[in-house]
């Protein structure tokens, strides 16, 4: 099944909150898959720093002093966060070149990226997702089906600078698309289908296209059955597959922009009694920028 | 029940449950002791999925707020009013009573039903009335794609418009849409409306509290009975 997650907040007052909203809406999806799970936190001040570039590694332990760079390195759960006063591809580079095997979930300004294998409850904790701060965050968690549960089968995707994707749903025609994308020069971590549709909206972005244009052109090009929640460093978008046949609600009030698999992830938010409350169309795009 | 009498309490002739501090499993094992009558408020839902299932008694039960998959799934006798919305399958498989949706509903509203009215007062999503078997469903709004896919047999009343492929492989079931449709399914087509189906129409809004809609502005939907089931030269096949 697979949950998933977003909370797209318009009012500053709620910024201090927004890991402990996140929190609530993650663990209450943890019934629909709870193999591993993971986020994307946009603005907070600890794990990505104003003005510093932020790169989120698994799979190895980088150390200052390996990167260079003046960098600062925290772990939250298996996620190490480095940061620097450089840019993010400046950053990335230094990584990958000291840390080959390096798994790099997330990269850009303002954006950490946290997942791992285990229930979002526990996972949560690890990584004190409850103090986070920030103006947007998105989470996942998975039921495995089409690839391994490793951090590398985990989502968020977040494979663009500050972007992000997660997923429920699965890709039927992935490996075609892949193979496409690895012909054209494009880096895989994963085996995961998921992992294509966050390259091939990547890509889309790359070219110049604006996001809407992008989700259009991924359901005009992937079979399968998805609910897609697409992020970037200011904007939050949500797209169906042309049944529907991934759940998806979506909330808004003035204060915020809320998006889950079910309702009752929603169902904690401060005033949703009073929100508009409605289920996405197939293949419309809903977006919303800050 | 007794287990209960700690956590539920008697307001005025209604038994009140709160989601937030009584177990679902508990509300729903109270609401299928034998013999029970009466009024049942269930608060709280919170998007709960499996609320008030399985009834089987002439019970009026309310709900107070959204409520998540399968909402009085499988409903006999009981009269049970969703003051929100509705996930996925309300009233799945309802064989008799009434489901009473106040918002919107997901999709796969009264799915396979037998029997029973369900009256959803604003939207319901793709699939609504799928396969149903008897039940009638009055929806206030619009209603998603492939809504009475494959319907046997009770009838549909959307007040609002359709989506695409609209009673696609459908049986016997009739449907009235007052508004558009966004493309008709398979062996779906659009038939006279005669006094019978005027009358029917008319029953069907004023139990749902719809009394006022001018049946003339309904078309009548069914099945052309072109399929393979409906020729005769199939019939040895079985």
């Amino acid at each position: 099944m697979c949950g998933i997650v977003g909370l797209h907040l318009r009012t500053a007052q709620l910024y201090p909150r927004l890991g402990e909203l996140l929190t609530g809406m993650l663990c209450e999806m943890g019934d629909r898959g709870s193999d591993s799970a993971g986020v994307a936190v946009y603005g907070d001040p600890i794990w990505s720093p104003p003005g510093r570039a932020c790169v989120s590694v698994l799979e190895v332990e980088p150390t200052a002093e390996a990167i260079g760079l003046d960098v600062s390195v925290t772990r939250q759960g298996a996620t190490y966060l480095v940061t620097a006063e450089s840019s993010s591809e400046a950053l990335l580079d230094a990584i990958t070149a000291n840390y080959p095997d390096a798994l790099i979930a997330g990269f850009g300004s303002d954006m950490a990226v946290l997942k791992g294998v285990g229930h979002p409850r526990v996972l949560t904790v690890e990584w004190a997702l409850a103090k986070a701060q920030g103006w947007q965050g998105v989470g996942h968690t998975r039921m495995a089906t089409e690839s391994a549960v490793t951090p590398a089968g985990c989502h968020p995707y977040a494979v663009g600078p500050e972007q992000c994707m997660v997923h429920n749903g699965s890709f039927a025609n992935h490996s075609t698309i892949r193979r496409e994308l690895r012909a054209a020069g494009v880096h895989f971590d994963s085996e995961n289908d998921t992992e294509v549709g966050a390259r091939f909206i990547a890509q889309q972005l790359a070219d110049g296209r604006e996001v809407g244009n992008a989700l259009k052109e991924l359901c005009a090009t992937f079979d399968g059955f998805y609910t897609l929640l697409v992020s970037n460093r200011d904007s939050f978008a949500v797209v169906r597959d042309a049944i529907a046949c991934k759940p998806a609600v979506i909330a808004e009030t003035d204060d915020w922009v809320a998006m889950a698999s079910e309702y009752r992830a929603l169902a904690g938010l401060p005033g949703v009694g009073a929100a508009k409350i409605w289920e996405p169309e197939p293949e419309v795009v809903y977006a919303w920028t800050r | 029940m007794d287990t209960l009498t700690s956590s539920s309490r008697r307001r005025s002739s209604a038994t009140c449950f709160d989601l937030r501090t009584v177990p679902l499993r508990d509300v729903n094992t109270a609401l299928h002791a034998p013999g029970i009558s009466g009024e049942f408020v269930i608060a709280h839902p919170d998007g709960a999925h499996n609320v008030a299932v399985g009834v089987d008694a002439p019970v009026k039960v309310t709900v107070e707020g959204h409520v998540g998959y399968y909402a009085a799934g499988m409903n006999q006798q009981a009269e049970i009013t969703i003051n929100g919305n509705a996930g996925t399958g309300v009233a799945e498989n309802m064989m008799s009573g009434m489901v009473w949706v106040k918002g919107n509903a997901s999709q796969s509203a009264g799915a396979t039903a037998h029997g029973g009215l369900l009256v959803i007062e604003g939207n319901a999503a793709a699939r609504c009335g799928i396969s149903t078997k008897g039940v009638d469903i009055v929806v206030g709004g619009d209603v998603g794609h492939m809504s009475a896919f494959m319907a046997q047999a009770g009838r549909l009343v959307i007040r609002g418009n359709a989506g695409e492929a609209l009673g696609d492989s459908i049986y016997e079931a009739r449907i009235y849409v007052r508004g558009g449709v966004a493309s008709l399914g398979a062996d779906c087509v659009a038939k006279e409306m005669r006094s019978e189906h005027h009358k029917e129409l008319e029953y069907l809004l004023k139990a749902a509290g719809f009394e006022g809609d001018d049946t003339a502005g309904y078309t009548r939907y069914g099945s052309a009975r072109n399929l393979y089931h409906f020729h005769v030269d199939n019939a040895s096949s079985y």
